[in-house]
């Protein structure tokens, strides 16, 4: 195992790899797979919502209606955007257009952050409206704090998937900016990049299970 | 490679055990032959740990009243049992252990896809053994290893939010390893090592990383949920406030069905590489081989309600979930004739990794057959939670996967410590260990089946004679698991240095010197041909070879 000091830049090859071009295809391969893994973590999220709700219809309706649909749809929109701009910066950095990828990789960590601050302020807006299951919890529907205990559950787990995205794309940054050259090659990009766009499906599919069944109809 | 042909400081040629000596050496390699050495002492520490508190539990059980323990420490020591025994020690046992030595050395790779993704997963692993140490010194867990709510999430008095999250952690554990092994079998094979050359051990490993990689996940979320209600108290499984306990069996059974092919599905790949080396035989049926384990691995994600016959399931649930329940069997069924068909006219020798993989297909075969019984709805009403059920899925677990295991540890052990094993006491062990597990198992069928309950501390004094016997055999089963610690402790150091092959066994694995170079082959291998090329195809099987053969001395001198 070599160490790399300060000074010299980061190797993209490593063993056991000879080739470069297989050690990238193995990093998507690998990411991929970790992503059927999380969607099968959330999956089992989302399954045990639907069985939920199947038994406390109302209640779920009630619960929606008091989420913030204004907060859910602007991070909606952070969000997408920020998933265009991850892809923009992966494809800059094969492409040798270092300024292009740095700059799409830092407006990505700026949207990522924003969607993090709006959902501080819901989260903020929640507590004080006692959104927070226990007692003086603000509905009384059969059913109502149980959507608001997966309210909690399922947007902390994505947030804690959201913060663990802007460290990884910083982290591109803050080499990126030293080394650019390693930007072009390192299977680092391509998998961070699969991992946003899976961190923002799941905020799709969270979206319409959170705030919509409330509206409407 | 230079670094293969380097020598040592004692002229010998430079193992992966001789490079470097140093504890950090150790904790920073991302060699995967030292990852499984580390991953093979953590989980020794654990089975330990977890066989001593089932030893108290069983002196407990000697007799009919509660006199050793209190009735809650009985519930704490059998619940760590459970826990420790589960997902530190069967779930990661072959895989990371004989999974991570062998895999890369049976494709003909230098390491795994990634090296460095390998080490985190050990240290996962570590953290949440962590956390379920710290739960067991801080007082234990009562809830039984399955943490069925509304009891984990109310009314515990003990430190499930711990036990939770050990397990939570060591779950990533298995999914980093898992990922790991997808990606070497897919992109690191050598020149000519196809689909269908590939060592049945290589399928087993691919097809439980799958079961790995899709099953935790849930197990994690359900626990996730489980720590959320209790932590935070939010409603989730809570009746009062419309929520389903049995939400909670159907998101655990998810994965811990499909952890019993995780446990059992390695072993199988084990006692098919040993059965045809010690019967000089192809393997029967290697196509079918290969897809029976993937279908075991595919059925095995559509049968977890077979757990949930008495918890208020729908009849129409239970139905479909009876016959896919036998559906599974078919293929483990023929992967059973498969390997006695192996053994049929081979010229078999009874070493000591033959006699536990014997051992293995027995023992596999009794507790398959008790499955099947307890897949019939009426009869499992009758037998659930009793001492039948605990039987059965120790024959399959420690009967079959253990005995794997010690297959596996003496079978390789030559490759992996460069030092041969005493013979002698290593059959001794493997039939002392047949012995003791049906000893200890065995009288556990009958008072299941007679109406003794699961995880009572005192009981009628009728069921005593079963409880005595089932005490005395599992000593004699410690025994044969201290066996092995002792004298293998001993080949260590002491016995005959083995040559590449002392099997004379096809494979990658043992074209490489004893032990192992860092980088595990001089240049890349080329294959040629199927796996278990013991006879060619149109003539019987020979005798093995008398004596070792000897290339590594002649190709040194």
């Amino acid at each position: 195992m070599t160490a790399s000091t300060a000074s010299s830049p980061p190797v993209a090859l490593h063993e056991p790899w000879e080739d470069l071009s297989r050690q990238r295809q193995a990093a998507t391969m690998g990411m991929w797979i970790f992503l059927l893994s999380e969607m099968l973590l959330f999956g089992g999220l989302f399954a045990a919502y639907t069985v939920c709700r199947s038994l406390n219809p109302m209640g779920f309706r009630a619960g929606s209606h008091e989420a913030d649909l204004v907060y859910g749809t602007i991070n909606t929109v952070l969000l997408i955007t920020s998933s265009l701009t991850m892809t923009l910066a992966v494809r800059a950095a094969p492409a040798r257009l270092h300024k292009v990828a740095l700059g799409f990789l830092a407006a990505t960590v700026a949207l990522g952050l924003a969607f993090l601050a709006v959902k501080g302020m819901e989260y903020h807006e929640d507590l004080t409206k006692s959104l927070f299951p226990g007692p003086g919890f603000k509905l009384p529907q059969q059913g109502a704090e149980q959507f608001f205990s997966f309210y909690w559950v399922m947007t902390g787990l994505h947030m804690l998937h959201m913060t663990a995205g802007v460290i990884a794309v910083s982290r591109l940054i803050v080499v990126g900016r030293r080394y650019p050259e390693w930007l072009e090659t390192s299977p680092a990009v391509e998998a961070t990049g699969l991992y946003w766009s899976l961190v923002d499906v799941i905020w799709m599919i969270l979206y319409v299970l959170i705030y919509l069944p409330g509206r409407g109809g | 490679m230079s670094q293969a042909a380097a020598q040592a400081a004692d002229g010998r040629p430079l193992t992966y055990l001789s490079n470097g000596f140093t504890l950090r050496s150790w904790l920073t390699s991302t060699d995967h032959k030292r990852i499984a050495i580390l991953y093979a002492v953590s989980i020794t520490a654990f089975f330990f740990l977890g066989g001593i508190a089932i030893g108290i539990v069983r002196l407990e059980l000697v007799t009919p009243t509660q006199d050793l323990v209190s009735a809650d420490t009985y519930n704490r020591l059998f619940t760590l049992h459970g826990i420790v025994m589960v997902w530190f020690f069967l779930v990661p046992s072959i895989p990371t252990t004989f999974g991570n030595f062998l895999l890369p050395m049976m494709i003909g790779a230098k390491d795994l896809a990634m090296p460095r993704l390998n080490l985190f997963s050990w240290y996962l692993y570590v953290a949440g053994g962590l956390f379920t140490v710290y739960a067991l010194i801080a007082g234990g867990v009562d809830t039984g290893w399955t943490f069925y709510t509304p009891f984990s999430t109310m009314f515990s008095n003990s430190h499930v939010l711990a036990a939770a999250m050990g397990v939570f952690v060591v779950g990533f554990s298995s999914v980093a390893t898992g990922i790991n092994f997808i990606v070497t079998t897919h992109m690191m094979r050598t020149r000519g090592m196809t689909w269908m050359r590939l060592p049945l051990f290589v399928w087993a490993m691919y097809a439980t990383s799958f079961v790995m990689v899709l099953a935790t996940p849930v197990l994690s979320v359900a626990l996730l949920l489980v720590m959320a209600e209790r932590w935070l108290g939010v409603p989730i499984f809570n009746p009062t406030h419309g929520g389903d306990p049995l939400l909670f069996q159907h998101l655990f059974w998810f994965y811990s069905h499909p952890a019993v092919y995780i446990m059992i599905l390695p072993a199988m790949g084990v006692v098919s590489e040993i059965f045809p080396c010690f019967a000089r035989r192809r393997i029967f049926g290697y196509q079918f081989m290969v897809y029976a384990m993937v279908a075991i691995a595919v059925i095995g994600f559509f049968v977890w309600g077979h757990h949930m016959f008495v918890s208020g399931q729908s009849g129409y649930a239970n139905l479909v979930f009876s016959f896919l329940s036998f559906v599974v069997a078919v293929p483990s069924a023929i992967k059973v004739f498969n390997w006695t068909a192996t053994l049929y006219r081979g010229q078999i020798t009874f070493e000591a990794p033959m006699f536990y993989a014997i051992g293995f297909v027995g023992l596999f075969t009794i507790g398959g057959l008790t499955g099947l019984f307890l897949a019939t709805v009426p009869i499992d009403i009758q037998a659930t939670d009793t001492y039948f059920v605990v039987a059965h899925f120790h024959y399959i677990m420690v009967g079959g996967s253990v005995s794997a295991l010690f297959a596996a540890i003496h079978f390789w052990w030559p490759k992996m410590t460069g030092r041969m094993y005493p013979e002698i006491w290593a059959r001794f062990a493997a039939i002392l260990m047949f012995f003791g597990f049906n000893f200890t198992f065995f009288p556990q069928f009958i008072m299941g089946w007679m109406g003794m309950p699961r995880r009572y501390g005192s009981y009628p004094p009728e069921f005593q004679i079963y409880h005595v016997l089932s005490s005395a055999g599992a000593l004699v089963l410690a025994a044969a698991y201290l066996l092995p610690l002792g004298y293998l402790t001993w080949a260590y150091f002491r016995a005959p240095r083995a040559p590449r092959n002392p099997w004379h066994a096809t494979g990658l694995e043992w074209t490489t010197p004893s032990p192992p170079p860092p980088l595990n082959f001089d240049a890349p291998p080329v294959v040629n041909e199927g796996p278990y090329h013991y006879h060619p195809a149109e003539v019987g099987p020979e005798a093995r070879p008398e004596g070792a053969e000897d290339e590594q001395r002649a190709s040194s001198a």
